[in-house]
């Protein structure tokens, strides 16, 4: 076997996922990681039930499927055995979840297993709804999206609300290591579960991974899509370490929301009314919090911050106006270095600046220095001209 | 086929299961023209049937490929495209019937 | 051996402490909770060198027993009533693994209405689980059931959850004499734990898997022979308890005075004593009174019931559960197994719910019962009004007319006819 590849495949080939699954990739990237020294729980759900079809085992290391809501409180067994065992150095704890059974059924039992401190991985395969069962909506389940328990229709555009921040929710615990990550990026998945598991504590990885049959899209875009969803600042990819962000991955060029949202059978319903612009909209907003948060976007250094546009407004204080009489102004036609102002309508303007003015005469015929409401009257302009020119003051009558 | 106590199963049985029966109409090829070694196509597969040690060395095991076709959605340098089926698919794995008794369940 | 004042629940921690778990995992719940509170203090004193686990529900403390237990290492959870109930989905899935993790079940009555009180419906509810159930009429038992406890469970032949039942207050909260083992004689009785299989990194192995129609049924098939072998264990482990700790150790069933009996009362934990004690008084007065009582309700024991009641012309099974829209759940499983050529009457009593002491009283007011009941509330209170039900309704409690069966007419000759 070619070198670095011993622990690709401590998750065999000959499951019975469907073509393009994202969480048996994303399954199989962790025990790559991971490699044989580790006791792995599953939850109910699709990774369990496409790769331990009896008499059939995916699973080259050991491993123990329960029930839908006791993958974290199943791993706590495992490690107390461990420890009693003396054996915690040596032998590692991945517990593993869908989004359904880490968020909604199992979420007591990780609670516990969190505040307990606890020395193990929590690994949740976010497909973003209760797949095996056929798409229903989990509490991560995103905004705007269509599942079988949360259709779009007439009265309905998919889930009314966001995704349960479960990230935040384990910093909260105290969990020591907090990250996100999707199978688009395997190396960074790869460095973030090695280096979860040479933290000792409790450490929790969400890991994204696109659904093709729930999602309803090809096959083939599994990577793509899962690349989009960071791209866009949909998903953002971070670390937090004993409740310091330590790291985000940055986006280099945005991409907009509809890219992500326009391949998937699951957010169509947004494309096809005007009510669902709006929908995409919001979801673009939530995208873009998500880069302001974290600072996923890198700022050009030259760029000014917002005070220093607040601030030269307050500078610029409009003067106060100052009253010419036509004797006054007279001394200012733009002659030998002078300015040159004209009067309209009561009110001294500067000319000097423009073209047209050149040594206070402008068309051969008329001249700086002087009250020009009449003249203007019959030039075949208006008084759009004036616009934008500098207010000296008031002419005095 | 064992019943074991507690149904307990054997590490990595699933090998058994040729999954390649699956493909319907696209496999991968592996042009090894340009290729990198950059391990992306291996690393992306679901089934993890992709193997290679070296540039233009990767190859897909079509025992169990079944036709996804992110391995050449992936490939920074377009060294894989999806082709038709050629045809001679592996067997799959037909483990709950026995050939006579389906023959014997089925009404037709 | 030595021989302590004990309150029960203290009684059921030493014997558990004395069997050397890996992993105790709980979560609190009355009134079985002197008991991990009691293994708690051990722990932290360093007398007991297990892991002790905190658990968030029932249902983790079992699941962490599940881990652990598939680890390859002992185990121990307690509970009672609502708290065994939330672990009920566990406890299907450890006996479905074949992982042996003992349990206490705290007797207590299940909620609605709440009550913390003595009853057996949490466990009799459970009885379709795959989980051993073993009562204890008294301190002693309770103690002396969770080595039996282990030593069954553990059995390859077996290799099931095991669950000792002792009655909540009664049991837990008295005071009693209680006999403790030496370590070096329970050692003798209870062997290490050798799982058969278990999670190690050395030798991979895939638990609770996915399994379709076409094998289930045999991995049920299993379990159901893994009971039966169940009473064959019990009976060597019985004996060989006896050998060793010299005092007797009815696993499976204990009969008293029921040589010649014609009348015999069948009940499970403390109420035994009490009908013991109405023998004693009724064989005083010349009537032929004896008692049996089932120690092993789970593997139900059939042919050894048979045995003990066939020469009984009048059963009386007390039990303090109701399988709600049937009978007692005690009351039925006697029934399945009297249909032999020797046919008591069996007749079925539900008492002391929620607490409700079952007194020489209760059990003589059964004794006076004549029709043939199969679920008859004893001890309900005259006095109280039941919304709903009129004076003459409330103790309409009906009874099977057994022989009394409807005449049919002849099949006539038709299309379904053969």
């Amino acid at each position: 076997m070619p070198k670095g590849t011993e622990t690709a495949h401590l998750f065999a080939s000959g499951h019975t996922a469907c073509s393009g699954c994202g969480q048996s990739l994303g399954a199989r990237l962790v025990m790559r990681a991971a490699g044989r020294n580790i006791i792995a729980t599953d939850a109910t759900g699709c990774l369990e039930v496409f790769s331990s079809l009896y008499p059939f085992s995916a699973w080259e290391v050991p491993w123990v499927h329960s029930l839908f809501e006791n993958s974290a409180a199943v791993a706590s067994g495992i490690e107390a055995a461990l420890k009693y065992l003396g054996k915690l150095d040596q032998v590692r704890v991945i517990a593993q979840g869908g989004d359904g059974s880490t968020a909604d059924i199992g979420f007591g039992a990780l609670s516990g297993l969190w505040e307990r401190g606890q020395d193990v991985l929590y690994v949740c395969y976010d497909n973003e709804a209760y797949m095996n069962t056929g798409v229903q909506r989990s509490g991560l389940t995103p905004y705007g999206a269509t599942t079988s328990t949360t259709p779009s229709g007439k009265l309905s555009f998919g889930k009314a609300q966001q995704k349960k921040d479960l990230p935040m929710i384990a910093v909260a615990h105290g969990v020591r290591y907090v990250a996100t990550a999707s199978v688009a990026y395997p190396f960074d998945l790869d460095r973030k579960v090695k280096k979860a598991l040479g933290i000792i504590g409790p450490k929790y990885i969400q890991a994204y991974v696109p659904c093709p049959l729930g999602w309803r899209h090809d096959s083939a875009l599994t990577i793509q899509l899962a690349k989009l969803v960071v791209e866009t600042g949909i998903y953002p990819l971070f670390e937090y370490e004993d409740g310091k962000l330590v790291g985000v991955r940055k986006i280099g060029k945005k991409k907009p929301v509809e890219e992500y949202l326009r391949p998937q059978g699951r957010f169509r319903h947004l494309f096809e009314t005007e009510a669902g612009k709006t929908e995409i909209a919001r979801i673009q907003a939530l995208a873009d919090a998500n880069i302001e948060r974290f600072g996923l976007i890198e700022k050009p250094k030259d760029l000014q911050k917002p005070q220093d546009i607040i601030e030269k407004p307050a500078e610029k204080a409009a003067p106060t106006l100052r009253g010419f009489t036509p004797k006054e102004l007279s001394t200012f036609d733009g002659r030998q270095g002078r300015p040159a102002y004209i009067a309209y309508k009561g009110k001294v303007y500067d000319i000097s600046a423009s073209p047209l003015w050149r040594g206070g005469i402008h068309q051969d015929q008329h001249l700086a220095g002087r009250d020009l409401t009449a003249e203007l009257a019959e030039a075949p302009h208006g008084e759009e001209n004036l616009a934008g020119l500098p207010v000296m003051g008031e002419l005095l009558p | 086929m064992k019943v074991t106590t507690g149904a307990v199963g054997l590490p990595g049985t699933s090998r058994q299961n040729k999954t390649g029966s699956w493909r319907i109409n696209q496999r991968p090829h592996f042009l090894h023209i340009r290729c990198t070694a950059c391990d992306l196509c291996a690393l992306c597969c679901p089934e993890g049937c992709i193997y290679g040690n070296g540039r233009n060395t990767y190859y897909s095991d079509y025992e169990y490929c079944k036709g996804c076709g992110n391995c050449a959605a992936v490939c920074p340098v377009d060294d894989i495209e999806m082709e038709p089926e050629k045809g001679g698919l592996p067997e799959g794995v037909f483990v709950f019937y026995d050939e006579e008794e389906f023959r014997h369940m089925s009404t037709a | 051996m030595v021989r302590k004042m004990l309150e029960g629940s203290q009684a059921v921690a030493q014997a558990v402490a004395l069997c050397r778990p890996a992993v105790i995992c709980a979560y609190p719940i009355t009134p079985q909770t002197h008991i991990v509170a009691e293994l708690a203090d051990m722990v932290a004193s360093g007398e007991l060198k297990s892991v002790y686990v905190n658990a968030d529900s029932e249902h983790s403390a079992a699941s962490v027993c599940l881990g652990a237990s598939a680890t390859g290492v002992r185990t121990f959870t307690s509970t009672s009533s609502q708290g065994l109930l939330l672990m009920g989905e566990v406890l299907f899935n450890i006996a479905g693994m074949r992982l042996p993790v003992v349990l206490s079940c705290v007797n207590r009555a299940v909620s609605a209405p709440l009550n913390i009180w003595n009853d057996q419906q949490d466990s009799l509810s459970l009885r379709d689980s795959g989980t051993i159930q073993l009562y204890a009429e008294n301190n002693q038992e309770a103690a002396d059931l969770i080595y039996l406890a282990y030593r069954v469970a553990e059995d390859h032949r077996v290799l099931l959850p095991a669950m000792v039942c002792l009655d909540g207050y009664i049991l837990s909260h008295a005071w009693e004499a209680v006999e403790i083992p030496t370590p070096k004689e329970v050692d003798a009785f209870l062997p290490p734990y050798s799982p058969l299989y278990k999670l190690d990194p050395e030798e991979p192995r895939t638990f609770g898997m996915y399994a379709n129609p076409e094998v289930y049924t045999e991995a049920r098939y299993m379990l159901q022979r893994a009971m039966e072998e169940a009473v064959t264990a019990i009976q060597e482990a019985s004996h060989n308890f006896e050998l060793i700790f010299s005092r007797p150790m009815p696993g499976i069933l204990e009969e008293y005075r029921t040589e010649d009996a014609t009348t015999v009362i069948l009940g499970m934990g403390s109420l035994v004593s009490v009908a013991k004690d109405v023998a004693d008084e009724l064989r005083g007065q010349g009537e032929k009174v004896g008692v049996v009582k089932l120690v092993s309700y789970r593997p139900f024991p059939k042919e050894m019931v048979y045995e003990a009641l066939k020469g009984a012309s009048d059963v009386l099974v007390l039990e303090k559960g109701i399988s709600l829209g049937s009978a007692g759940p005690l009351l039925l499983d006697v029934r399945s197994v009297l249909h032999g050529p020797h046919q008591p009457r069996v007749r079925g009593f539900v008492c002391g719910l929620g607490g409700r002491d079952v007194t020489r009283q209760t059990i003589k007011a059964a004794l006076a019962e004549k029709e043939l009941v199969d679920a008859r509330f004893l001890d309900l209170k005259a006095d109280l009004e039941l919304e709903g039900m009129g004076q003459a309704n409330r103790d309409r409690q009906p009874a099977l007319a057994r022989g009394a069966r409807r005449k049919r007419a002849p099949r006539k000759e038709g299309i379904n006819s053969a």
